[in-house]
This record gives structure tokens, C-alpha cells and sequence, in this order.
């Protein structure tokens, strides 16, 4: 099999975020760099919030993704060198937080400068940007708390980093 | 630089942040609404996990494993303000206290994410992003609760001038200060202290609340030095407990 980039994208596609089971770590922005060098393949992965207990098990399932696919020459980076924002999120994977019932980040370009940027996310139930923001904290460090005044739902959004 | 100097820098970055964190989490359970209860909690989650990414950094300049230094050090070896070690008190000055706190955190971080050493300047960046919350987070309560009734604006006031010696206390300037400016890694904890009070005032003007004359306020140093309240050796033991039961235990 020769390696590629993609193929080995596509093939990181299976792991899921733990805590977010819908949304690959590919989709999720996490995976930030790949490098083939003859037959060893290096994947750099970025944290998304540097406290967050999950990065070491997404390294895990990254390590074990590639090993259960014959890949067994590999090195896998958890560093800072790209650092993470949420903006790298792509769209399949926007749908993918909708879906779940999280609303997913607003584009920022990094200005981020106070609350109102999520004050009215959009509610991931009835599409609606009548809705209240709660607490800029939420179950996980990456998600807010917001209540929906047109369905009258609770509801997290994924934060703008 | 020397080495000693930028370890002296993380250090007391990582200190103040790993035991501001382990305050933090004391609200756990017992914060006065659900939403206040979680935030704290993450806040505190956000704190211990940046402290860990300095701890590696100073792994790699040679110091022990981050767990050790974590939780095998006696108070007097530990580097944080003692603003950061003072018991969790009434909301109220929790919540003066993260306010006063992450503002300096944040200018800090935004300096040292231009600093000339990459290592140090990638974990700045990560933690400004993350900073900004907690930021946001303080003046939004500060503002709301200051301006919601009497009691609730003179109990803040109170403990704002409870914190603010303290608080400066931040500042304390290291023996490597200059140093440190000269290499450009930062401006300086005078530096920092100035555009400090520019920021913390203008949200604390929004809520009614009043700064002292800065002349008057004597800051309490020496907690960069290792001289600590007799508050920090019950905290760092009640924090190490566990690790000290097996300390060689996998987790």
C-alpha cells in the first residue's frame, strides 16, 4: 500500500472526540499535520483546551487507528506548534455538533473581545437566535451554556476559541 | 538569559496558576448557583492544566517530572503570590479575586505569546484564548452583582480593598528582572502592573466600584521569594495527599 496524506486522513476519520462521539478529530481540527517520510508516517496533533483530561486518549485512539491498519511505523505529536481555534472546525463537522444538539462555533478570525460574540448562538433545536447565554461554562471546557426563549430549550454551543 | 532566570519566570507562572486552580476547585459542589458552581470548576480544571503545560516546559529545562514538582514540594519551595494561596473566603472575594487575577494572567500571556522563545510563547498563545473566558466571565458578574443591590455592592467593595494589597503582590519583581526585560521575553512586572490598573479600572468604574489611591496601598510581597501565609502548607498537603499515598502508583 503506498501512503498518502489523504489516505491516511480518511483513515484518522474514524476517531471521534470521547467526550463528542459525532465528530471526528480530522473534522475537529485537531489532527493539524501529517508527514510521510519513505514508510514512516508522522501525525501532529494540537490540544483544543490544554487542561482538557481527553487529549491523551484521542492520542491513544490515533496510535491505535494506525497500528490496526498495518501502519505500525509512526509517531504521533501532541505539541502546540499550530495552536487551536475552533475556526478549523470544518462544515462537515459543524453539521455534525448541529446534529448532536451542540450549536456549533461562530467564525471569529481570532476577535474575540467579549461575551456578545455568543449571547445569541443559534439554538441547535428550532434554528432560532432569540436565545440567552447562561454561563460561558459549561459540562466540558470547550462547550457554554445557553436556554432557547423561542422553544424554550436548554442547550450547550461549542465555544469560539 | 540565563537558565535560572527563565526558570525563575515559569515557575511563578506555573505556581500561581496550579494553586490558584486547587482554590478554584473548592467551589466545587458548593457554589452559590449551578452555572457559578460549574464555571469555578472549570476555571480551576482550565488553571491546573495550564499550570502542567509550564511544568513540562521546565521538565525540559532539566527540572523533575511535573508530578513530583506538583505535589513534593513544601510551601516555602513554592513560587506563587500568596494573593493566590488565601482561602477561598465568602463569593464575594473568590470573585474579586479571579478578576484581579485573570486580568494580569491575560496581559502577562498576551505579552509572552510575542516572546523570543518559541516554546514559551506557544503556551502563551494557547492560554490567551483560554484566559479570555475567565476575563469575560469576572467583569460580566462583577458588573451584574455590583450594581444589583447595596449589600451585594459594598460586599464587593469590601473585599476589593481586602484583595488589592495583595493583588499587587503579583508584581513582585524577580531578582532577574531586568534580565529578563533586557533578553525581550517581557516587559517587566512594572510594566504589566501599569497597563493592569489601566484595564481593571475602567470595569470597575462600570460597576460602581472604587479604587483606592494607589499610593496608599502597600503591596505584600515575598511570595515569589517562598515566604507564604501559614494558609499555603495545609493546601499543598491536602493537595498532595493522594500522590503521597503511593507516590509511585500508575494512574
Amino acid at each position: 500500500m503506498t501512503l498518502t496524506e489523504d489516505k491516511i486522513l480518511e483513515l484518522l476519520k474514524e476517531v471521534k472526540d470521547p467526550e463528542i462521539p459525532v465528530i471526528s478529530l480530522v473534522d475537529l481540527g485537531v489532527i493539524t499535520g501529517i508527514e510521510i517520510e519513505k514508510n514512516h508516517v508522522t501525525v501532529n496533533m494540537t490540544p483544543t483546551f490544554i487542561g482538557c483530561p481527553a487529549m491523551d486518549y484521542m492520542k491513544q485512539d490515533v496510535v491505535d487507528v494506525l497500528n490496526k491498519n498495518g501502519i505500525e511505523n509512526h509517531t504521533v505529536n501532541l505539541n502546540l506548534k499550530t495552536t487551536w481555534s475552533s475556526d478549523l472546525i470544518s462544515d462537515e463537522g459543524k453539521r455534525a455538533l448541529k446534529k448532536f444538539g451542540l450549536a456549533p462555533p461562530p467564525v471569529h478570525n481570532n476577535v474575540i473581545e467579549d461575551l456578545d460574540i455568543i449571547e445569541h448562538a443559534e439554538c441547535p433545536n428550532c434554528d432560532s437566535t432569540n436565545t440567552s447565554l447562561k454561563s460561558p461554562f459549561g459540562p466540558t471546557l470547550c462547550r457554554s451554556l445557553h436556554h432557547c426563549n423561542s422553544c424554550g430549550e436548554a442547550f450547550e454551543s461549542f465555544k469560539p476559541i | 538569559m540565563t537558565e535560572e532566570a527563565l526558570k525563575d519566570l515559569l515557575y511563578k507562572i506555573a505556581d500561581d496558576l496550579l494553586i490558584l486552580g486547587h482554590r478554584n476547585s473548592e467551589w466545587t459542589g458548593v457554589g452559590p448557583l449551578l452555572e457559578e458552581d460549574i464555571a469555578f470548576s472549570s476555571m480551576a480544571q482550565d488553571k491546573v492544566g495550564q499550570s502542567l503545560a509550564f511544568y513540562k516546559l521546565l521538565h525540559e529545562l532539566g527540572e523533575q517530572e511535573p508530578d513530583t514538582v506538583a505535589f513534593t514540594r513544601n510551601a516555602d519551595q513554592f513560587h506563587n503570590s500568596q494573593f493566590v494561596e488565601l482561602p477561598i473566603g465568602e463569593y464575594d472575594f473568590s470573585l474579586i479575586r479571579h478578576f484581579l487575577f485573570d486580568h494580569a494572567d491575560y496581559i502577562r500571556f498576551s505579552t509572552l505569546a510575542d516572546c523570543p522563545i518559541e516554546e514559551v510563547a506557544q503556551v502563551a498563545r494557547k492560554l490567551k484564548g483560554e484566559i479570555k473566558y475567565h476575563v469575560m466571565h469576572a467583569n460580566t458578574w462583577i458588573k451584574q452583582l455590583a450594581t444589583a443591590n447595596e449589600e451585594a455592592h459594598d460586599r464587593l467593595q469590601n473585599s476589593l480593598n481586602e484583595a488589592l494589597p495583595y493583588a499587587l503582590g503579583i508584581f513582585e519583581p524577580s531578582k532577574f528582572e531586568q534580565e529578563i526585560i533586557d533578553a525581550g521575553v517581557y516587559p517587566g512586572e512594572k510594566a504589566i502592573e501599569e497597563q493592569w490598573k489601566e484595564n481593571i479600572a475602567i470595569v470597575l468604574e462600570e460597576a460602581s466600584l472604587k479604587l483606592p489611591d494607589w499610593d496608599t496601598v502597600k503591596p505584600v510581597y515575598g511570595g515569589r521569594y517562598g515566604k507564604h501565609t501559614e494558609h499555603l502548607q495545609p493546601l499543598v498537603e491536602e493537595m498532595s495527599e493522594v500522590f503521597r499515598v503511593d507516590p509511585t502508583a500508575d494512574w
